[in-house]
């Protein structure tokens, strides 16, 4: 056990720390994608390594070696100092990666360096509307006519298609093939003839999400990732990437700071909302439990580090991140009372309205990304060696 | 940066598991609960070196730290095992740390001295319960002290200064205690004007023992609520109902999910409370609190569902899966129950008075 990063490593955040001393003030804060500024910020991130950092030189990054405990202090300073990390986004974080692994050369020159610039924005075309937790039924179809795909059908779900200049898709291009052999994952323009894109309005009251309608959208052939039919292969690698990154204990701790400050500076009949004992005991149940998963973290981070196994540690991160970040966010609803509601353009809203906001947000991420109950399937069966449910075979239609 | 376990540390349970496979099954652990004698299993354990664990080398002990204590804890509550570990292995070298050359300890590190723990008043006074000093002479009451009897104890007056009292000390009476328990003994102390020796006056020395026991505590229910979820994935594979194993059913694999989702971050919980008790003592007394109050809390539920997947065989004695169900309620009892212990958490912070 030796919870210290060693002399290197302490350097390298004093490095970073006077990074952000200097040019802290610069970062965007809540500007669009497209801002100038979000973008002149994302250059000098690339040029610093502090975005981009492990992507070789030739194809717009900064390419150095990984190292997982830079890359950890690289977040944990940029968090603390609550400057932006740079574009995130599904074109930097999962296309990236996938075409790193699987692309073409050509294909890694075309696409990784816009998109690391953010200039080039993605979004995932992967669930449909018969085909979320059972994504490899997806039925959108590409069908071979001369030198394109023809591709029609309907993705749901799609974060940022609104603004998306490009989409990373499966779709289904060997009908008669076994399910998960009969996808391939496919890369077009937003801007081709036959897209329909319509804003989904979630219970935040916002558009969170899109749907997205194909109508016969012809696709040049060579805009495919890896083989035909390799698709459900391409879509897991990442799959697994976004599991990973939902339910942050950095962020839950951020915002379980957050909460103890506005407990401290609530009353309710004059008694602020910290002595009010029932209320502390639920916030310290909390306190607790983010403990535990960002310990639980560490030991992912160690493991990582040291190639020991932390594998039903990984697993339960998606599952118990995500509840008890709707709890945390909940708590806060609870101890405000009738003020707890207060939504929209209420002046009496706290926080910006952050805690419902989130609150219903976190809802949606217990589902989407794989539902609670999906990675209860995954833990049962891959963490505990339990069987598979018998297939239920459809005898009709 | 690792924040994993080392090789020797991985020996060291896998020695004590080895041992506690072999000697102590269930049956070894039913018939304890009926004649309530460990000498052979301290023996074992004392071969193993697990009650020299923590004292220090130059009082012949294996000089190890607080973080090998809480695995052997945890590995004694994977087996329900009956032993001293808690007064003997953790309470008394942590409270002598520093008074090298005790012959207390070098006794008590080869197995040859027990000891029993009686903290509980010092926590919160229920009744009259409550133990005052004076000129050197302990009076009054000790309840639910932990591992009793035994041939001394370490004692907290209600000043939270610890003593020793040896067991034939003039005006020391032991009590059994019966506790759903019965995989550990507890009794209650009463003393009359009973001569003590001072260990440390200082409340902090008073904190470190409690906190280093309540990790203890912890890892305890750690390695028995993992017995019960490993029992209660292994009967769901071999039981079958309607002509499948329920294994199969998504209701019970769900079940099983849940208890592993909640227990595995226990995990590493269970490590850094109990590292950060011999190295980072800014943070000890705050993780310790957390740690026993989550760790109960998830043990509680681990206890309940994993009896529950064994269905209607759960509930009997036939499987003896209550052994563990008892020992996670004692843990969770003992030396501060999760509100007591965040209320305490809180104080730590300056979020309560």
């Amino acid at each position: 056990m030796d919870l210290s990063y060693g002399p290197e490593y302490e350097a390298f955040r004093h490095e970073v720390r006077q990074f952000l001393a200097r040019n802290g003030a610069d970062a965007p804060r809540g500007e669009g994608l497209r801002a100038p500024k979000m973008l002149a910020w994302q250059k000098r991130l690339i040029e610093h390594g502090y975005a981009a950092r492990t992507i070789p030189r030739e194809y717009g990054g900064y390419g150095a070696a990984p190292d997982i405990l830079k890359s950890r202090i690289i977040a944990e300073e940029f968090a603390s100092a609550q400057v932006s990390q740079g574009m995130g986004g599904q074109g930097i974080s999962m296309l990236v990666p996938t075409l790193l692994e699987v692309g073409t050369e050509e294909q890694k020159r075309q696409f990784i360096p816009p998109t690391l610039r953010g200039e080039l924005l993605w979004c995932q075309g992967y669930s449909e509307p018969g085909a979320g937790s059972d994504l490899a039924s997806l039925r959108t179809s590409a069908v071979l006519d001369g030198d394109e795909w023809v591709v029609n059908g309907q993705k749901i779900w799609t974060s940022t298609a609104h603004l998306a200049d490009w989409i990373f898709c499966l779709v289904r291009t060997e009908p008669n093939a076994p399910k998960h052999k009969g996808i391939s994952f496919l890369l077009f323009r937003m801007d081709t003839p036959g897209i329909e894109v319509r804003p989904l309005v979630d219970m935040t009251g916002h558009a969170n999400f899109n749907e997205v309608f194909f109508t016969d959208v012809r696709v040049p052939k060579h805009q495919i990732v890896g083989s035909r039919g390799d698709g459900w292969m391409v879509a897991n690698a990442i799959l697994r990437h976004e599991r990973d990154s939902l339910g942050n204990p950095d962020a839950t701790l951020a915002r379980l700071n957050a909460l103890i400050r506005l407990m401290q500076a609530e009353t309710l009949n004059g008694q602020r909302l910290i002595d009010h004992p029932v209320y502390r005991d639920r916030l310290m149940q909390l306190q607790g439990r983010v403990m535990a998963l960002r310990f639980n973290d560490l030991r992912i981070l160690s493991a990582k580090l040291n190639r020991a196994d932390a594998s039903l540690a990984r697993m339960v991160v998606k599952l118990e991140g995500t509840e008890l970040r709707h709890a945390l966010e909940g708590l806060a609803i609870d101890i405000m009372g009738e003020l707890g509601l207060a939504y929209g353009d209420n002046p009496e809203k706290r926080d910006g309205g952050s805690w419902q906001h989130q609150y219903m947000f976190f809802l949606g991420l217990i589902i989407g990304g794989g539902t609670s109950q999906i990675q209860k399937n995954i833990i049962s069966e891959r963490g505990l060696g339990m069987p598979k449910e018998p297939k239920f075979e459809r005898t009709t239609g | 940066m690792e924040f994993g376990l080392s090789q020797e540390q991985t020996l060291l349970t896998d020695s004590v598991a080895r041992f506690l496979d072999g000697e102590v099954p269930l049956d070894r652990v039913r018939r304890f609960a009926k004649e309530q004698d460990d000498t052979d299993i301290w023996h074992g354990l004392a071969g193993l070196g697990v009650p020299a664990l923590l004292v220090p080398e130059s009082a012949g002990g294996v000089g190890l730290a607080c973080l090998d204590a809480a695995l052997v804890a945890e590995t004694l509550g994977y087996h329900a095992t009956p032993a001293p570990f808690l007064g003997t292995a953790v309470a008394l070298p942590l409270a002598l740390a520093g008074q090298d050359g005790d012959e207390l300890l070098a006794r008590s590190a080869a197995g040859e001295l027990r000891v029993g723990l009686a903290l509980a008043g010092a926590i919160g006074r229920r009744g009259s319960a409550g133990v005052t000093a004076s000129g050197g002479r302990l009076s009054g009451t000790a309840p639910f002290a932990i591992d009793c009897p035994a041939d001394c104890y370490l004692i907290a007056d209600d000043a939270r200064r610890l003593y020793l009292v040896h067991a034939d000390a003039a005006g020391l009476t032991s009590a059994a205690f019966d506790t759903i328990d019965r995989t550990r003994r507890t009794g209650t102390l009463t003393l009359n004007g009973t001569p003590a020796r001072l260990v440390s006056d200082d409340p902090a020395a008073f904190g470190r023992v409690l906190d280093a026991a309540r990790v203890m505590l912890a890892a305890d229910t750690l390695g028995a609520a993992q017995q019960m979820l490993d029992q209660a994935v292994a009967y769901a594979k071999q039981r079958e109902q309607f002509n499948r194993p329920i294994a199969t059913f998504q209701a019970v694999k769900h079940m099983c999910a849940e208890m592993a989702a909640a227990l595995e971050p226990c995990r590493a919980m269970v490590w850094y409370a109990a590292h950060a008790l011999d190295h980072l003592q800014d943070e000890a007394h705050l993780t310790a609190c957390h740690t026993k109050a989550h760790v109960s809390e998830v043990g509680k539920f681990v206890a309940k569902i994993a009896t529950e997947v064994h269905g209607g065989m759960g509930f009997t004695d036939l499987v003896g899966l209550h052994y563990w169900f008892k020992r996670i309620g004692y843990d969770r009892q003992m030396l501060g129950t999760p509100e007591q212990l965040r209320e305490e958490a809180a104080r730590a912070q300056g979020l309560a008075a």
